[in-house]
């Protein structure tokens, strides 16, 4: 184990794909020269040269399109997105190719890309870049969709998620990358993808949440575990396939569910979360699942409305003590 | 300060060989052997008497909607002639002539019309892509392919087609720009039609070309008379030839027309005149090619019904194959099947089971994959 940020583990899951296999090559916008628009291609275009550290043009759709093909013909392109705000322009390569020729093609071809960049609320970056965009990409069938929290996670789970043979879209945050972990340095560790993780362990209620939320979670955890609470939290970490297993798993256990996300709540990730956990596990509730979500509305630029947009730990306690019956507290 | 003029020049050529008069131009005129220019022949007359035979199939109801060919014989034919087999071809949605050229079995487009998965699948090992339906998608992805050759030290070169609508799309200029900076070995095939669906040229573009917008990109431009298959091979020959030697991409636009519908779920009459389609039945690639080779004896009178039976076997093996089986809904859908998947499977399959359904089959087993390119040199770039 070694500590490190974020953005090194990514660096170091990047370098060790690249030395494990020749065909793992990184494009994007500004990722060689200026070693990626938040450093975590640093130093890569010097030791793997410019045919496997591509600079392109600006152009989104462009970029994602010519990985697609390298991609279907063998190689294993690591696309980055400067923000996944961006990602949108490439939308319709994304889901209507990278998502879609292994189907259409009855399995001739596949396309073993990973789209990767930060995304979601990050600090005074405004509507049109702070928005958490895994909502887009979940809903599809063929993509999977990770959103890794601790520094241990963003080396595991971009592995892994290069090494998988099916698109992945690997969302990160400009927040997260500063933020410091223990990371294993074997280059054989990985995360396998459709694992969720039981962060901290409870038995009155249970907490899902990842990335930035999943650190104020903890917080409201310790905070509530003062009051005699016992909070359970789960991160998910894949989107696309998701671990309901876990999840459902802590559910019967506490009978009692909250879901915390950043984004806005209509039809996001909570929604799916307090419906299948709705279908399987109805009977083990004692109380309605609560979400506890970004408010519905594009992000404020202002720094006093981003805080309030945004799940507070007020909010997310306030949560956990309704399910728990425990308002007064 | 005066204005100067900037280097370089632009150039751009058309390029004619064979007229609809028979005018031909010896010193241009390319060296095909007797035996390509009869297969030529036959790919293209098998491209026409398809298109005609999927028509009929199509309007009772035997296979879906598609996108006839009718008059686009030659500048596909005559592109897709200059390819080897290790080269890659990425076609749009109007390229039937030349997939079947390629190796895709007839019935294996009937099935795609059809709506089986199987009609999606190359040969293992053939180097073609799928049809392709958003328009000018295919594009980036024949840069990506051509980087892949590039990378690896194959010697591929890939071909994309689309059509003068698809010029519009923000993908068609991101990909040449992209094969200029990188000077990637891809030929681009527009197939300029006139109509992009009730979309006129002159609608789509205030350019008078569509070869000049390469130009733009650093890249050569050529339009040729689409009609004119000798005019359209020289043209693929000498871009394919560049672009093996490791001097960049092409576009070539061919000046073609369709002669029929935009897809079986259009009536053409609506939005253009009987006078121009006339016009332009004047200049039908196949009466043009059939004078030539019959000036040179390279006539085979039995092809006709030879290609008709061909089609015709094809036909009855389509028609053979039992309806696609409900439970592949879930196959492919990823390289792996996630459990949640599998458990919509199973679900599925015991429903059928109980109401009398035989047993499902195992998940398809993907056949070999059709990306052969393994094993090359690494060099370059
Ligand atoms: C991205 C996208 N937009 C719209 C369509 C619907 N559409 C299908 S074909 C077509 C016209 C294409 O014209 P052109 O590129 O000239 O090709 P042609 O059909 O003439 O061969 C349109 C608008 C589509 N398939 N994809
Ligand atoms: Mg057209």
């Amino acid at each position: 184990m070694a500590v490190m940020t974020y953005r090194e583990a990514l660096n170091m899951a990047l370098r060790e794909e690249m030395r494990r296999d020749g065909r793992v090559f990184v494009i994007g916008e500004e990722v060689g020269l200026y070693e990626g628009a938040y450093k975590v291609t640093q130093g890569l275009l010097k030791e793997f040269g410019p045919r496997r550290v591509v600079d392109t043009p600006i152009c989104e759709s462009g970029f994602t399109g010519v990985g697609i093909g390298a991609a279907m013909v063998g190689l294993r392109p690591v696309v980055e997105m400067m923000t996944f705000n961006f990602a949108i322009i490439a939308l319709d390569q994304i889901v209507n190719t990278a998502a879609k020729l292994h189907y259409m093609s009855g399995g001739q071809f596949n396309v073993p890309i990973v789209i990767r960049g930060p995304g979601g609320p990050a600090a005074q970056l405004a509507a049109q870049h702070s928005q958490s965009m895994e909502t887009y990409f979940y809903h599809v069938p063929g993509l999977k969709v990770v959103r890794p929290t601790t520094p241990m996670d963003a080396k595991g789970l971009l592995k892994s998620s290069i090494r998988d043979d099916n698109p992945v879209i690997f969302i990160e945050s400009e927040t997260l990358y500063p933020v410091k972990g223990e990371v294993p340095e074997d280059p054989d560790f990985v995360i396998p993808l459709g694992k969720a993780v039981v962060r901290r362990e409870g038995k009155d209620v249970t907490v899902i949440a990842y990335m930035g939320m999943m650190y104020r979670a903890m917080e409201v955890a310790e905070d509530l575990a003062k009051e005699g609470l016992s909070v359970e939290l789960v991160d998910p970490r894949t989107l696309r396939p998701m671990d309901t297993e876990t999840i459902i798993g802590s559910v019967r256990k506490t009978h009692r569910l909250v879901v915390v996300e950043a984004g806005a709540g209509f039809a996001g990730m909570g929604s799916e979360i307090a419906s299948f956990v709705t279908e399987q596990a109805f009977d083990d509730l004692d109380a309605p699942v609560e979400r506890v979500t970004g408010a519905n509305a594009p992000m404020p630029y202002a720094r006093n409305l981003e805080k309030l947009k945004t799940p507070s730990k007020d909010k997310i306690a306030a949560a956990v003590r309704r399910v728990c019956g425990a308002n007064g507290g | 300060m005066p204005r100067t003029v900037l280097e370089p020049r632009f150039h751009l050529e058309h390029l004619s060989i064979l007229d609809s008069e028979g005018h031909l131009d010896t010193a241009l005129e390319p060296k095909l052997s007797p035996e390509e220019l009869k297969s030529l022949y036959r790919a293209m007359v098998l491209g026409r008497r398809l298109d005609e035979r999927m028509v009929r199939l199509q309007r009772q109801g035997r296979i879906g909607t598609f996108a006839p060919i009718k008059g686009q014989e030659a500048s596909q034919m005559g592109s897709a002639f200059a390819l080897r087999p290790t080269d890659w071809m990425v076609p749009s949605f109007r390229e039937a002539a030349a997939m079947v050229w390629r190796g895709w079995p007839i019935e294996k487009l009937l099935l795609f019309f059809a709506g089986y998965v199987e009609g999606g699948q190359p040969a293992p090992g053939q180097r073609d892509l799928p049809i392709t339906i958003p328009v000018a998608t295919q594009l980036p992805h024949a840069v990506g392919l051509a980087y892949a050759a590039q990378y690896r030290g194959d010697d591929a070169v890939v071909m994309v087609f689309f059509g003068d609508g698809a010029t519009s799309e923000g993908d068609f200029h991101e990909a040449l720009n992209f094969a200029g900076v990188w000077q990637v070995p891809v030929v681009f095939v527009c197939q300029n039609n006139q109509w992009a669906i009730s979309v006129p040229l002159k609608k789509q573009t205030h350019s008078k070309t569509i070869a000049q917008k390469a130009l733009a990109y650093g890249v050569p431009g050529v339009q040729v008379d689409g009609n004119d298959i000798l005019a359209v091979y020289a043209a693929a020959r000498e871009a394919v030839d560049r672009a093996r030697a490791a001097d960049g991409p092409t576009l070539i636009e061919c000046v073609t027309y369709r002669l029929g519908m935009h897809t079986t779920a259009d009536d053409p009459t609506k939005y253009r005149s009987e006078e121009e389609v006339k016009m332009w039945e004047q200049k039908d690639p196949l009466t043009r090619f059939t004078a030539y080779l019959k000036e040179r004896n390279l006539l085979d009178p039995g092809l006709e019904q030879q290609v008709d039976d061909e089609i015709g076997e094809a036909v009855r093996r389509f028609e053979a194959t039992p309806p696609a089986d409900p439970r592949t809904v879930f196959d492919h859908v990823y390289a792996e099947m996630p459990p949640h998947l599998r458990a919509q499977r199973e679900e599925l399959a015991r429903r059928l089971e109980e109401a009398g359904t035989p047993p499902p089959p195992e998940p398809a087993a993907a056949p070999p994959r059709a990306t052969p390119m393994r094993g090359q040199r690494l060099t370059r770039r």
